[in-house]
């Protein structure tokens, strides 16, 4: 009986087990989180995958093509980038001849697409246009060609020059007409430095004009079709050690985003030393001082609603409150030698960080709370058990175990302020601002000036540009060193936070 | 034991849980120490919910006193109120006063940072502060605005011997006092404690989160504490009130119950009831 029962409640038992379903053993939910996450990340690394592929190859130098076409012209330069494209039936019906038997033949294959390839043929001033799209089937008989002697030239107007040395000038006079001597002389006798109109290398363009270089004008030089691997990475490297340091030329389409880095490293840091003094003491006031009724609880529902202000209306607070009223302020008590011309009533990096230090503010008011309930009531209890008064508590004992948190709040009001580009906009992020706010200028620091940020600077390239195809690449790898800094920073003060923790709320055991 | 006196304790017992202020058994020798500590009529409300009861009692000068009782009897909230730690509770009130010495604690014009100065209290759960040890020792001084270093020394130097903890730590005093083991950081906290030399030492539960070879070694140092301090101790832990202590009182429902000399508690109480708790019939 007792053995038979026994069998019963196994068998009811595994029953029962069946009849838990998957949902309710949760196995389905794994998957769907783990989905979340996998889709969540799949988004990031891409974003950050392309972002950090096109900014790392837009240094690295291509080497530079010639094709005749079918009508005889000849084009030079770097292929940008190629795609299939559906032409209109016009193109076709326009194109007569040996062009036409080609493209129709291609459209069969392609199924109904054509081939063609942004080539960068620079020489603006000859050409009136530094890009020229080149169509698979205007490609005459001789195909793609890389002539050993092409030069590229980086130049300080104008954007690149193509070209194949005929020629180096001295003083005026023709040294030499090989090209291979051409470029040897250029190389003994190029510096950036060097005085203007003395020395100039003769080139011949695609289109068989010959054109003379005043080496003062060019920024780098390099024979594109005989480089070897080591001097491919010298340029690609002495390209990256120009966009870091030096300053934009070309519309900033070219050259180094160096005021932009510091730019937005200064503001950066100025928005984080604002912020986070006036975020702890009002937390401090929230979460110690004020009695915990209604008014608080509204004030604390306003803050964290504050977070959600679009940040273009801290702009245009920023610029009216901070710019125009107490710059105007200023101006007109200190700087009153000067109107109309304002001094500190316009954008400026101080007031853009004001600006954003508001804008950050309900990040580090909301940390830091957290940080301060966090604090165990034994610690304070501890502390004025010893004699302490609430701000001794507070100062040495609840504020040191807080900081770790009050951190953490500082990394996320960095992170959102180093990437915020619309408020700054409205009040002193600007295209070109060579002179930066701090230098060895006296008085050194200098708050009013407007500066450039690497946010603005990819608006700029991206939207705003005159040679939108040139800036491009600029654009990827500007975002790139945007992300690189804002981990650079955020992974200092995290660095900085972990030494805190350590030392103030070490393990227990 | 006779029919009468179980009859009288439940009684007692009842009439506690009833509301009744029951007046305490107390014994003679209580009357011959001289008392740093005198509690005086007092009563505590947690809003409208009364937590301790008419309670008086004497604390002798010297002397390890223990408040005994089961959960919720209010010993811990007697213990918090000497050194006015209720005060950070919003919903408590009070009637009633304690005097240190001479003074008023609840008094009109007291003031309870200096009056906090005058006690140490340890608590259940080891609080180190997040600084170095030294820093943890001297913080009672240095709040007080004492600065001279050498000072300082001297004074974590004896606090620290005294919680013989000086010589495990003294050469890692710059060291943070989170990374000291549990009992370690509870000793810590009675060097913080007695650093200041005061005149009351309060422990609530000072053991109870620590494992048995690090509670000997507090009980030991209680027992060391013993003459130089006045120690007021709280425990759950009756085998270690009548190890460390010389008085006991044993307190029920807010009230006090019996007080008097910890051998004569423990071994012939004046009340049935006393017996009953300690030698774990009730409670």
């Amino acid at each position: 009986m007792t053995g038979h029962r026994k069998n019963q409640g196994f068998r009811r038992e595994e029953h029962s087990r069946q009849a838990a379903s998957m949902l309710a053993n949760g196995e389905p939910m794994v998957w769907l989180t783990g989905l979340g996450l996998v889709v969540g990340l799949l988004m990031v690394t891409s974003l950050v995958g392309y972002v950090f592929y096109q900014g790392l190859v837009t240094f690295w130098p291509a080497p530079v093509v010639q094709v005749v076409l079918d009508d005889g012209t000849t084009v030079l330069g770097e292929v940008t980038r190629s795609e299939n494209y559906e032409p209109g039936p016009e193109v076709i019906a326009g194109l007569s001849g040996e062009p036409r038997t080609a493209a129709e033949k291609e459209i069969k294959q392609r199924g109904g697409k054509l081939h063609r390839r942004l080539v960068r043929t620079g020489n603006f001033e000859i050409t009136g246009e530094h890009f020229r799209w080149v169509e698979d089937f205007l490609i005459g008989k001789n195909g793609v060609q890389r002539p050993e002697w092409a030069l590229v030239f980086e130049r300080n107007a104008w954007g690149r020059f193509y070209g194949i040395p005929v020629g180096f000038l001295a003083d005026g006079k023709l040294l030499t007409q090989e090209p291979g001597d051409s470029w040897k002389m250029f190389r003994d006798h190029f510096e950036p430095e060097i005085a203007a109109g003395r020395y100039a290398i003769r080139l011949e363009t695609a289109s068989g004009e010959t054109t003379d270089l005043d080496l003062a004008d060019i920024v780098r030089a390099y024979p594109a079709n005989r480089l070897g691997w080591g001097a491919k990475v010298g340029i690609y490297l002495d390209r990256w050690r120009e966009f870091l340091t030096d300053e934009p030329r070309e519309a900033n389409s070219e050259g180094g985003v160096f005021p932009a880095i510091f730019g937005t490293v200064v503001m950066t840091l100025g928005m984080t030393l604002l912020v986070v003094p006036f975020g702890v003491m009002s937390a401090l006031y929230l979460r110690e001082y004020a009695g915990q009724g209604w008014l608080t609880s509204l004030v604390r529902i306003s803050i964290n609603n504050l977070a959600g202000v679009p940040s273009i209306v801290f702009g245009v607070f920023g610029l009216g409150f901070f710019s125009y009223i107490v710059g105007g302020g200023i101006d007109s008590l200190f700087f009153a030698d000067k109107l109309p011309n304002p001094t500190f009533g316009t954008g400026g990096i101080m007031w853009a960080s004001l600006t954003l230090a508001l804008l950050t503010l309900p990040v580090v008011i909301v940390a830091t709370e957290e940080a301060l309930a966090a604090v165990p009531t034994s610690m304070r209890e501890g502390s004025f058990a010893c004699g302490a008064t609430k701000w001794q508590t507070i100062w040495r004992v609840v504020l040191p175990r807080a900081l770790p948190g009050v951190m953490t709040g500082a990394i996320l009001a960095m992170a959102r302020g180093a990437g915020e580009v619309a408020p700054l906009m409205l009040v002193g992020a600007v295209k070109l601002a060579p002179d930066l706010p701090v230098d060895l200028n006296f008085p050194f620091i200098h708050p009013e000036r407007s500066f450039m940020h690497l946010g603005f600077h990819i608006y700029d390239l991206g939207f705003q540009s005159q040679n939108s195809e040139a800036a491009k690449p600029m654009v990827f790898t500007t975002t790139m060193l945007l992300m690189g800094i804002v981990l650079f920073l955020n992974g200092a003060a995290i660095w900085f936070r972990s030494r805190l923790a350590r030392k103030f709320t070490g393990s227990k055991f | 034991m006779t029919q009468a006196q179980t009859q009288v304790t439940a009684d007692r017992l009842t009439r506690i849980a009833g509301g009744e202020v029951v007046p305490a058994t107390v014994h003679p020798e209580l009357a011959r120490e001289q008392a740093v500590l005198e509690v005086d009529g007092f009563n505590l409300w947690y809003g409208n919910k009364q937590a301790i009861f008419d309670v008086s009692m004497s604390i002798p000068r010297g002397k390890v006193t223990a408040l005994i009782g089961p959960s919720g009897c209010g010993k811990s909230t007697l213990l918090r109120s000497v050194n006015r730690m209720n005060d950070l509770i919003d919903t408590v009130s009070i009637s009633g006063d304690m005097k240190l010495g001479d003074d008023s604690i609840y008094g009109r014009n007291v003031d309870v940072i200096e009056l906090r100065r005058r006690m140490g209290m340890v608590f259940q759960k080891s609080n180190p502060f997040p600084m170095s040890i030294r820093e943890n020792v001297v913080y009672a001084l240095k709040i007080n605005g004492e600065r001279n270093r050498a000072v300082l020394n001297e004074v974590c130097e004896r606090a620290l011997e005294g919680a013989a903890l000086w010589d495990e730590v003294k050469d890692r005093l710059d060291e943070s006092a989170l990374s000291m083991s549990g009992g370690q950081q509870q000793r810590l906290c009675i060097a913080r404690a007695i650093a200041a030399e005061p005149e009351v030492l309060l422990m609530d539960e000072p053991c109870s989160a620590l494992d048995p070879i690090a509670t000997a070694k507090v009980e030991e140092l209680i027992l060391r504490l013993r003459g130089d301090y006045t120690v007021l101790i709280v425990t759950h832990n009756m085998q270690q009130a009548s190890r460390v202590s010389d008085y006991t009182a044993f307190m029920y429902l807010g009230q006090v119950v019996e007080y008097g000399p910890t051998a004569r508690l423990f071994t012939n109480p004046l009340l049935k009831e006393t017996e009953d708790y300690i030698t774990g019939r009730f409670g």
